[in-house]
């Protein structure tokens, strides 16, 4: 066997590695640092891509580390799965690699963008490091228990990170508000993940589900997880800290951090599907993450419009962008039991807000990036101490248009194509919601509009006089991100055909998830 | 008679960790509190893993004809224990931060982020 065959250990073996390597190799040079820790992104995302490839030829990888597999056969002939193991489908490819880009993309931004005088860098690159392999771990196990340690390796990174600024009272406040949230929210899902070990004596997640039989732990397991990973995903009503966390974080964490949150969103929909998808009354799971989603739409959008503070309002539109990837994936979950209805929109509704999260986690990844990019010139974000930055900072004004017309949803960018399949699909299931949806892409429109208008246009104020663009490090990073959402933009199709759809077939398909690590006989 | 007084027990410091967390005011006390629910998660798993008359399973004291239990929620705990160490040295630390900027441990008062 080649060395492909452990890829998929490699994708976080390497960020790993050099994370803990960076205060080594920070005595050296601080570009050695930097470069290593691009470097091991970058090589992820090449790992990655070969796993993916793997998928495409020969079906869900499956790696059990330390052994061929994950069940060790006691003497009396019973089998049972003790061993920790990565189980790799498309859907979890698919946020691997949109992971590991943002990440990617965030390390090459922050090379200029926090400047070496702040001090601390070292641990800043490590923390990155630790928060993106938590990101990658937790949307690559096949282990419930797994999932817990990898969730709070990214979660406890992240807090570091967001509290970065710590001379700033603010970040050090939203820092401490996220970690209450999400160590409580941890704490159940560890809880849940107790309740079913004590049923099934395995923490195997396809063990699980092949044995799952509904009973009231079962149920309470579910609510405690479908709660608390909601509120890491940053759902209302649970979301008041995104707002905190990602105005405060600096932006080349925030634009990592938005591909963290959704790495929760796909544990949730893990959970949903794979570990409870056929015993579930699935109507009501679909319905819950329909209202979920309308709430977030709604709510984080018109909590956007009245936003001074341009970190702020970006953040609440994370939110509202998080409601369309729980309304495409809910009208899904919702006919999941009605295989008419699946084939004729459920499976186009989950395309669509699966596609959306590749999407958002790119141009809300560039739109934070921008605002880190303005204050970085202007050491401010409130938009009233901004005005005619276009002329100024040519390519960061070009990146600014691309990220806000895709997230409103204007053609020929890639939130267009991800909201139409959305619209189209949940227009047949309910023309309602579709409606909703429509109308917060407007109101989305709107406040960009406004941003725009506020920080770019407009006649210069004093403090832009002496404003040049930014550096090269920021201007790359940024590029990557406009880059892909144009070309996502200009060809959905390749990417429903080749990564989305297959992802959301991968999530229906309870029974493969079940029978790539269990086998078909036992 | 006490059968279920463990369970009892785990559901008692969860509730008296989420009522520190949500009633009290002062920071030291919600870091009390989110320590308190850690415990009542790891008993859980201590509880889960016991057997009566189960020994430890040390591979090379295994005693003849006694049932050794699973290690797999011992293990559990532990990892959960020093996870449960960082995320409380983190937000010691943090504590410390917020009172050199505010002068204060009362949530009431640290209240920049709003809106």
């Amino acid at each position: 066997m080649s060395w492909t065959e452990h890829a998929p250990i490699l994708i976080i073996a390497a960020p790993l590695l050099v994370s803990f390597a960076i205060p080594l190799l920070e005595r050296i040079d601080y570009r050695v640092r930097n470069a290593a820790a691009v470097a091991s992104l970058v090589f992820s995302i090449w790992m990655v891509l070969i796993v993916l490839h793997k998928i495409w030829v020969s079906g869900p990888v499956v790696y059990v580390f330390g052994a061929k597999s994950a069940f060790l056969p006691l003497p009396s002939g019973f089998k049972f799965p003790v061993r920790i193991m990565f189980e790799i489908d498309h859907m979890s490819a698919f946020m691997a690699l949109s992971g590991s880009i943002a990440a990617t993309v965030g390390v090459i931004y922050s090379w200029a963008f926090i400047r070496e005088k702040e001090g601390g860098l070292g641990k800043y690159y490590s923390l990155f490091l630790l928060m993106s392999v938590g990101m990658l771990g937790m949307e690559l196990t096949g282990d419930a228990f797994n999932f817990f340690v990898f969730l709070e390796i990214a979660s406890i990174a992240s807090f570091g990170l967001i509290a970065y600024r710590r001379e700033d009272p603010a970040s050090v406040e939203a820092s401490f508000k996220y970690m209450i949230v999400s160590t409580i929210g941890a704490i159940f899902v560890l809880v849940a993940i107790g309740f079913l070990y004590g049923r099934y004596d395995a923490l195997n997640m396809a063990y699980i589900a092949k044995h799952m039989k509904l009973g009231i732990v079962e149920r309470v397991a579910f609510v405690l997880l479908v709660v608390s990973l909601a509120m890491k995903a940053g759902a209302v009503p649970m979301h008041m800290w995104v707002s905190d966390a990602y105005g405060r974080a600096p932006a080349a964490v925030t634009a990592t951090l938005v591909s963290v949150s959704q790495a929760s969103l796909y544990g949730l929909f893990r959970v949903m599907f794979s570990m409870f998808g056929v015993t579930m009354n699935n109507h009501f799971g679909g319905w819950m993450l329909i209202i979920f989603g309308l709430l977030s739409m709604f709510i984080g959008v018109t909590m956007a419009m009245v936003q001074k503070d341009i970190k702020r309002l970006m953040a609440y539109h994370a939110i509202s962008q998080t409601g369309y990837m729980l309304l495409g994936v809910g009208v899904g979950l919702a006919v999941l039991d009605n295989p008419v209805a699946l084939k004729s929109y459920g499976l186009a509704a989950m395309t669509g807000g699966i596609f959306h999260i590749m999407n958002h986690a790119m141009y809300k990844g560039l739109l934070f990036l921008t605002a880190g990019a303005i204050f970085y010139r202007l050491r401010t974000f409130n938009l009233n101490e901004m005005g005619g930055l276009a002329r100024k900072m040519k390519y960061t004004t070009i990146y600014f248009i691309i990220g806000a017309a895709a997230i409103a949803g204007l053609p020929p960018f890639n939130g267009f194509a991800s909201k139409l399949i959305i619209y189209e699909s949940v227009y047949k299931f309910n023309p309602l919601l579709s409606v909703v949806a429509m109308v917060v892409s407007v109101l989305t429109l709107a406040s960009f509009v406004k941003v725009f208008h506020s920080a770019f246009l407009g006649p210069e104020i004093s403090k832009v006089k002496n404003v040049r663009e930014v550096p090269r490090s920021m201007v790359i990073g940024m590029g990557v991100m406009a880059v892909i959402c144009v070309l996502f933009g200009l060809f959905p199709g390749m990417v429903v055909k080749y990564l989305a759809g297959p992802a959301a077939a991968s999530l229906v398909n309870h029974t493969a998830y079940i029978s790539s690590v269990i086998g078909g006989g036992m | 008679m006490f059968y279920d007084l463990h369970y009892i027990t785990i559901v008692f410091l969860i509730a008296l960790g989420i009522y520190a967390v949500m009633f009290q005011h002062n920071l030291i006390k919600i870091a009390i509190g989110i320590d308190i629910l850690e415990s009542g998660a790891n008993l859980l798993l201590i509880v889960l893993g016991y057997r009566n008359g189960g020994v430890a399973p040390i591979f090379t004291m295994a005693p003849q004809g006694k049932t050794m239990v699973l290690p797999t929620p011992q293990a559990l705990t532990l990892t959960a224990i020093v996870i449960g160490l960082a995320t409380t040295a983190l937000m010691l630390s943090l504590i410390v931060m917020l009172y050199r900027h505010y002068g204060t441990l009362d949530t009431r008062e640290i209240r920049r982020l709003k809106g």
